[in-house]
């Protein structure tokens, strides 16, 4: 029997998988990318298994604005991306450090 | 039907913006300045719209996700103000940069219209859809100047952090909605209430939502992006973040931790206390190490941060409306700050780095003058507002007994006055470099640039009424 748990703890393996990937990765801006939208997903995860326990619509309309969001994110970072890419022939992410943050 | 009047700012800044979009596009670059002014024209409309459907209590609208009350009628008048300002100042340096384009005050209006949906939201996804907007139209004004690499590497780091910033508050966002079964705050606050013990699931929610928040305010240990932005953005979008944005944060902050999550205040208390500790110690030691002014002011607006969330800390009605007023007397100051850098700069040089401030007192005595207030005000000099605004801080947190907090921030503040006083130094008591030109900005950008300044020392003098006006919209 599958559980509100069992969904939660899937979100939470996905939730850290996307940080760890965030953090770990550095090579590669557009797995950045990926990350990020996977983070989204696994919050996504979160509210469709809360709006099913508690039999409330809330979290499923809140569903369809994050991705909404997260479609207009992407747009936003693929074109961040572009730019970056024509300064600097390289999107590595070991490259970006001519700012000392 | 629904009941507009709640949004009716919003509405009608939506679709001012609408508006801009279309009679940008058929513009030439000579007609652009009308662009400018249509810009102006919706943000004295949206003000306009506010003051006349202004509310004496709060009223919900939108099934109850939007709230207008007094306290968001004044934040959004400060907003339009600010991002008024940041306009004006923005104009004359975008012209000589040849980035005077319709973008920078559409995603500008943009950004206002995510300020105002953040300020006004009654419900975890107007808070985050508000957020969503005003985050969006930053990163791409970062990017704006498609020439510069570095800004490019800046807008690509805000885009990366302040992206997990949104995933985690969401995190927590979801777990709060499964422990207590709604987004909207009015009833998160009444669960709460009644709810006095915290089970695990609803602990996580909240440390999550605080993260996210201390990544929008730029608190440490969650301040990477902010000087990098700082210095890779053009100046203008510099100054664009550097001021309206701390009042979203402020609506943010006192929206989710106080109006929802006000009943587990003790519970949160801590976190904030330490974050404020650390922004202060960071901000102010590291602000010294700076040779660049951008970044020199983003070490600062980070330990300015701190002061706010002390008001969030001591989480008393005099606590909060104090930290009301340190965030908008802030985000003045700090529109100031870096109006001034755009005066100083010219085409191809923008004057951030603290040599190019060397002897600006004889190249123009009125504007090193000026300067010299902002500069004292962010120290916490008397008369000027940044020390009222440190003071009444300050004050809160001793009457709610954390005495060590208080003295901390006393220290920091010292610390901090150092870099503060070293930018006056260099102006009143160095040579300027050889080739240095008179100053040759518009009269309009000086004359408000001295009103914006001398409205500085005027809180400073009558800090009485705004601050009133403070703790009456809020309680």
């Amino acid at each position: 029997m599958i559980t509100v748990s069992h969904y939660l703890v899937l979100a939470a393996i996905l939730f850290s998988l996307s940080v760890a990937g965030i953090f770990i990765n550095r090579k590669n801006v557009i797995l950045l990318l990926m990350c990020i939208e996977l983070m989204l997903l696994a919050v996504n995860f979160n509210f469709i298994a809360f709006s099913r326990m508690l039999d409330d619509t809330a979290g499923q309309v809140f569903v369809f604005f994050i991705l909404t969001v997260a479609a207009a994110e992407a747009a936003i970072g693929l074109a961040i991306l572009v730019v970056l890419f024509r300064a600097r022939q390289s999107i590595n992410v070991e490259e970006l450090d001519s700012l000392k943050g | 039907m629904p009941d507009f009047t709640p949004a009716a700012a919003e509405i009608f800044l939506i679709g001012a913006i609408c508006v801009v979009l279309l009679v940008d596009v058929f513009l030439t670059d000579e007609q652009r300045r009308l662009t400018f002014r249509l810009a102006i024209l919706s943000i004295v409309g949206a003000a306009a719209c506010s003051s006349y459907f202004a509310a004496t209590e709060s009223v919900t609208g939108f099934s109850g996700s939007i709230v207008a009350d007094p306290m968001s009628d004044l934040l959004k008048m400060f907003a339009y103000l600010v991002v008024a300002l940041v306009f004006l100042y923005s104009r004359d340096y975008l012209v000589r940069a040849g980035l005077f384009k319709g973008e920078f005050f559409i995603l500008g209006l943009f950004g206002l219209l995510g300020i105002v949906v953040m300020i006004s939201a009654n419900s975890m996804l107007t808070l985050y859809l508000g957020l969503e907007i005003l985050s969006l139209s930053l990163y791409a004004l970062v990017a704006f100047n498609r020439n510069s690499a570095t800004a490019a590497e800046s807008a690509m780091k805000y885009f990366v952090l302040g992206a997990i910033a949104s995933g985690t508050l969401l995190y927590g966002i979801s777990m709060l909605y499964g422990v207590t079964g709604t987004i909207r705050l009015d009833e998160l606050a009444a669960y709460f209430t009644t709810t006095a013990t915290l089970d695990v699931p609803a602990m996580l929610g909240l440390a999550f939502v605080i993260v996210g928040v201390a990544f929008k305010f730029g608190a440490v240990p969650f301040h990477m992006w902010l000087p990098d932005v700082y210095e890779g953005a053009p100046a203008p979008v510099t100054l664009f973040i550097g001021s309206a944005p701390k009042i979203a944060a402020f609506a943010l902050a006192w929206r989710v931790l106080v109006e929802a999550l006000g009943g587990l205040h003790d519970s949160w208390q801590d976190m904030i206390a330490l974050l404020s500790v650390l922004s202060l110690a960071i901000g102010n030691v590291v602000a010294i190490a700076q040779t660049n002014l951008k970044r020199m002011l983003a070490y600062s607006t980070i330990s300015h941060v701190g002061f706010i969330l002390m008001g969030f800390v001591a989480g008393t009605d005099t606590g909060l409306a104090s930290a009301m007023f340190y965030t908008v007397t802030y985000a003045l100051t700090s529109a100031a700050a870096f109006g001034m850098i755009i005066l100083l700069s010219r085409k191809g040089f923008e004057a951030e780095r603290l040599e190019d401030f060397k002897g600006l007192n004889e190249r123009s005595p009125w504007f090193a003058f000026m300067m010299l207030i902002v500069m004292f005000s962010m120290a916490g000099v008397p008369p000027f507002v940044g020390f009222y605004a440190k003071l009444v801080v300050l004050e809160s947190v001793i009457d709610a007994g954390m005495l060590w907090l208080a003295i901390a921030g006393v220290a920091f503040a010292v610390i901090g006055a150092f870099y503060y006083l070293r930018v006056v130094w260099y102006m009143y008591f160095d040579q300027p470099a050889e080739n240095e030109v008179a100053l040759d900005a518009d009269l309009d950008l000086r004359v408000v640039l001295s009103a914006n300044v001398l409205a500085l020392l005027a809180l400073g003098l009558f800090p009485g009424g705004l601050l009133d006006l403070c703790s009456r919209v809020l309680s």
